[in-house]
């Protein structure tokens, strides 16, 4: 008996309700878009500038004594918190410090960071600073730009290849699903204000070249089917690939889903947030390759004619 | 048909186990890491019996290239620094005083007396009696500038001397101060990594980084401040005439003077000569010592050119009393008793032997030519690193397991077939992160767990395509042959999408973030070569042996 995720033959419909998922996935990323607006991403000190410690300890942590501790020590805005793994010990309690970047200076100084040890020391004679990473504004302003370029990179060059292998319409297409993927992950970050820093980039940069993995299998099946069958409707055609690559879709998809949860859950509290991000963007990008990359495709319509190249465009809108 | 040569087969395999023999090492982490370490002392010429002996834990014969581990694993310290390269234009003026001083001498009857100004930060300002002389004063002045023997800046002069009514204004001209950038920041580099080996880190990775930037990563040290400490000194030492002692730290100094504190006498400052006698630089050994009173001290020993000219400045000046400035702070201010001509002496202050020691090494380095600003730092304890380690290995063993159960479920033998590729394929990872020496960091692991779920999506276009055909009436050798060949169109498009998005990554990102990139990169690649050739390899392997009538996917 053979585990099945979609049964053997499948012949759904995806695109009869068209205009709702592409009104859910627009609706989507307007509230993505105002969340990001109006909470902002809780930015990391990689983007901001400043220092995090995060402390160790065998004893349970009262956030209220640390800040009183440190308090004193005028280090300017600092925010305490605990965190929390299942992958800790019963007597291991940590807690991140962040200390915003003061202007005009660089980093926090080595005598700084001795004064927080002892004061917090006094709230917890064991405690010890297990990392300690300080971040200047003039490096964290560089590191956004970089970001920014790479996530834009990215894509353009995944947009020119596209069009290369296939079509200006698939490549359209493949990068829409890809922007809306990049908008939804940003807007759950700045929804659930979950710290947003460097790893996330790189999470971004990893959802935007698995989305597009999912993508491509579809788009290569379309492309074969296209010249399979010459006369059939683009929707119909469209159907059937995505029904026939329906199986190998979920099949990835949960594969690496197993995987990502499995370090979600056992990962450690370092990366969860990188993770955390994987995880979304593969349902993220296994709907959109579906359900947003396909319907742009048929929405823009393609080249019918695939033995003579300069044909014109086939069907438009699909016929109600 | 379904026949693959023997030799590609042979090549297959062969490449499979070359890749695994690489990763071997890694199995046996700490082991091979020691035994590393001891041949490295033999190398070096420690061959003692216990070095001999560390060394023969591992076979000779096996690789012994380890993957590298980020300090976000290992734990260690990181800083980005910054040069501050405009440091070294004021040096470059403040020492030209006396060229320009004797080049304009001689002239005193046209031009008539000179006169330095107080100049600001790179500029020196020299103002003559006769205004309207100002043309001959620059044109001599001018004779002091050279050619810059650089790359770019071929045919252009290393000065750019002008004039404001009665006052010479020298500076570096642009091309002298990109040639001195660049000059400064390699000579920074390069000093930045002789303190470093001084105290015998473990691999320490010191690159430069754009412009004017320094990148250090120290594994094992205990934190960013220790490496501040080592590396943040600038260490310039010189030693100046003393005009007078007082203090007052906003007494006039006059121009061509500079008033410094004192290190260790608090609220004294000394009025010294701007440009040294002697510098650092003409330093060839430090060594931590004792004055006749037991006191830790510092001895030192300079090159021909500075022992002649620190021996003609003792001579000349014997009852006067020089100044010994580390950093803009006067360590000493002694009395020449008499004629010092061997180029050796010591520095007495009051220093703890810790200090004296660190000062030896600082000036056996060498000066930094520039003062650093650090950007960026982290240390991370490691205890954080092996936790991480930890979590890594159990999330990628868990993921493995789950994946593997979940192929067959779902394949069946297929299944069996997709997870021996997969096993391989980790195998692989390892081995191709060994052979280019990558480093593997926190987001590297998850790179890899990633990729255990991402690695058996080939074989999953290959499973479903086969099946496809199976459907369509194809018999099972007919089917296993098109399923290959029309899944690989799919496999490749998806994979270098992927690809180029692991390069741009590379490219952007820096530390960990690299470190996953390069897992990524990686494992796409290998995930590419199991499923298209190793799968293939074991399908039809088993299909030749098996004739079986149909086949179950």
């Amino acid at each position: 008996m053979r585990l099945k995720l979609v049964p053997a033959e499948t012949n759904w419909d995806f695109f009869k309700r068209w205009r709702i998922w592409l009104g859910i996935s627009g609706v989507m990323m307007v509230v993505a878009f105002v969340s990001f607006l109006l909470q902002g991403l809780n930015y990391g000190i990689d983007f901001r500038g400043g220092t995090t410690i995060r402390t160790q300890s065998a004893q349970p942590i009262d956030v209220g004594q640390y800040r009183a501790a440190l308090g004193s020590l005028d280090l300017g805005d600092t925010i305490i918190s605990e965190v929390f793994d299942p992958s800790f010990g019963p007597d291991q309690h940590v807690a991140m410090v962040r200390i915003q970047a003061l202007d005009g200076q660089e980093s926090v100084s080595a005598a700084a960071l001795d004064q927080a040890l002892v004061a917090l020391q006094q709230v917890a004679p064991d405690l010890k600073f297990v990392a300690v990473e300080s971040v200047g504004p003039k490096v964290s302003g560089e590191l956004i730009q970089t970001a920014v370029i790479a996530v834009i990179a990215a894509i353009g060059a995944v947009l020119i290849y596209i069009w290369l292998r296939f079509e200006w319409q698939f490549a359209l297409g493949a990068v829409i699903a890809l922007v809306h993927d990049v908008i939804l992950t940003i807007g759950v970050f700045s929804e659930l204000q979950i710290k947003f820093d460097l790893a996330i980039i790189a999470a971004l940069l990893t959802i935007v070249g698995y989305s597009l993995n999912d993508t491509v299998v579809v788009f290569d099946r379309i492309r074969e089917n296209l010249k399979k069958y010459k006369k059939k409707p683009l929707a119909e055609v469209l159907n059937l690939s995505i029904n026939e690559t329906l199986s190998r879709t979920m099949m990835t998809s949960v594969t690496t889903l197993i995987a990502l949860v499995t370090l979600l859950v056992l990962g450690g509290d370092v990366i969860r947030g990188f993770v955390f991000a994987m995880t979304w963007g593969v349902i993220v990008g296994t709907y959109s390759s579906i359900f947003v990359a396909s319907t742009i495709l048929l929405w823009l319509g393609v080249k019918r004619d695939w033995s003579k190249p300069n044909a014109e465009a086939g069907t438009s809108v699909p016929q109600q | 048909m379904l026949i693959i040569d023997l030799w590609k087969r042979i090549v297959i395999w062969g490449l499979c186990a070359l890749g695994l023999a690489l990763a071997l090492p890694n199995a046996f982490y700490s082991r091979v890491e020691s035994v590393n370490d001891a041949q490295m002392a033999i190398e070096m010429g420690a061959d003692t019996p216990e070095n001999q002996a560390a060394a023969a834990q591992w076979p000779s014969f096996l690789p012994s290239g380890l993957v590298n581990l980020g300090l976000d694993l290992r734990g260690g310290a990181h800083l980005l620094a910054e040069v501050k390269v405009s440091d070294v234009y004021d040096q470059r003026m403040k020492a030209l005083w006396p060229d320009v001083r004797d080049i304009l001498r001689p002239e005193r009857a046209t031009i008539g007396t000179i006169r330095l100004q107080n100049s600001p930060a790179g500029e020196l300002h020299v103002k003559i009696a006769n205004a309207d002389q100002i043309q001959t004063a620059v044109d001599l002045v001018s004779q002091l500038s050279r050619p810059i023997a650089s790359m770019t800046g071929v045919g252009q002069q290393d000065l750019s001397v002008s004039s404001q009514g009665d006052t010479i204004i020298i500076t570096l001209s642009e091309a002298e101060k990109a040639a001195t950038d660049d000059r400064t920041v390699r000579q920074s580099l390069e000093i930045i990594r002789r303190r470093i080996d001084e105290v015998g880190t473990r691999e320490p990775t010191i690159q430069r980084q754009g412009a004017d930037r320094i990148l250090i990563q120290v594994p094992g040290i205990g934190s960013a401040g220790e490496l501040k400490e080592l590396i943040g000194t600038t260490a310039q030492l010189t030693f100046q005439p003393v005009i007078s002692r007082g203090s007052d730290a906003n007494a006039i100094a006059g121009a061509g003077n500079e008033i410094l504190p004192s290190l260790d006498q608090e609220g004294v400052f000394y009025t010294l000569d701007a440009a040294p006698v002697v510098t650092g630089e003409q330093l060839v050994d430090a060594q931590p010592s004792f004055d006749q009173n037991g006191r830790p001290a510092v001895s030192f020993r300079f090159n021909p050119t500075g022992a002649r000219k620190f021996g003609d400045y003792t001579a000349d000046n014997i009852g006067s009393p020089f100044a010994i400035v580390l950093d803009g702070e006067v360590i000493s201010a002694p009395v020449i008793q008499s004629h010092i001509p061997g180029g050796s002496g010591i520095i007495t202050g009051s220093f703890s032997v810790e200090e004296s020691t660190n000062l030896a090494v600082l000036l056996r380095a060498g000066a930094l030519p520039a003062g650093l600003n650090f950007l960026e730092e982290r240390t991370i304890g490691p205890e954080l690193g092996a936790d991480s380690i930890q979590a890594g290995k159990i999330a990628c063993i868990v993921a493995g397991i789950a994946v593997l159960f979940f192929m067959v479920a779902s394949y069946g033998l297929f299944g069996v077939f997709a997870n021996i590729a997969l096993i391989i394929n980790v195998g692989l990872i390892f081995g191709m992160l060994s052979l280019i020496g990558a480093t593997l960091t926190l987001p590297g692991i998850a790179g890899i767990v990633l990729t255990i779920g991402m690695a058996v999506d080939a074989n999953v276009l290959v499973f479903e395509r086969i099946k496809e055909e199976l459907k369509s009436g194809k018999g099972p050798a007919r089917a296993i042959e098109l399923g290959y060949e029309k899944a690989i169109s799919a496999i490749t498009d998806a994979n270098i999408t992927t690809f180029i998005t692991a390069v741009i990554l590379f490219a952007a990102g820096s530390g960990p973030v690299r470190g996953f990139a390069i897992t990524l990169g990686i494992g796409i690649l290998t995930s590419v070569f199991t499923a298209i050739f190793v799968t293939r390899v074991i399908v039809v392997t088993w299909f030749d042996r098996r004739r079986p009538k149909t086949l179950e996917v």
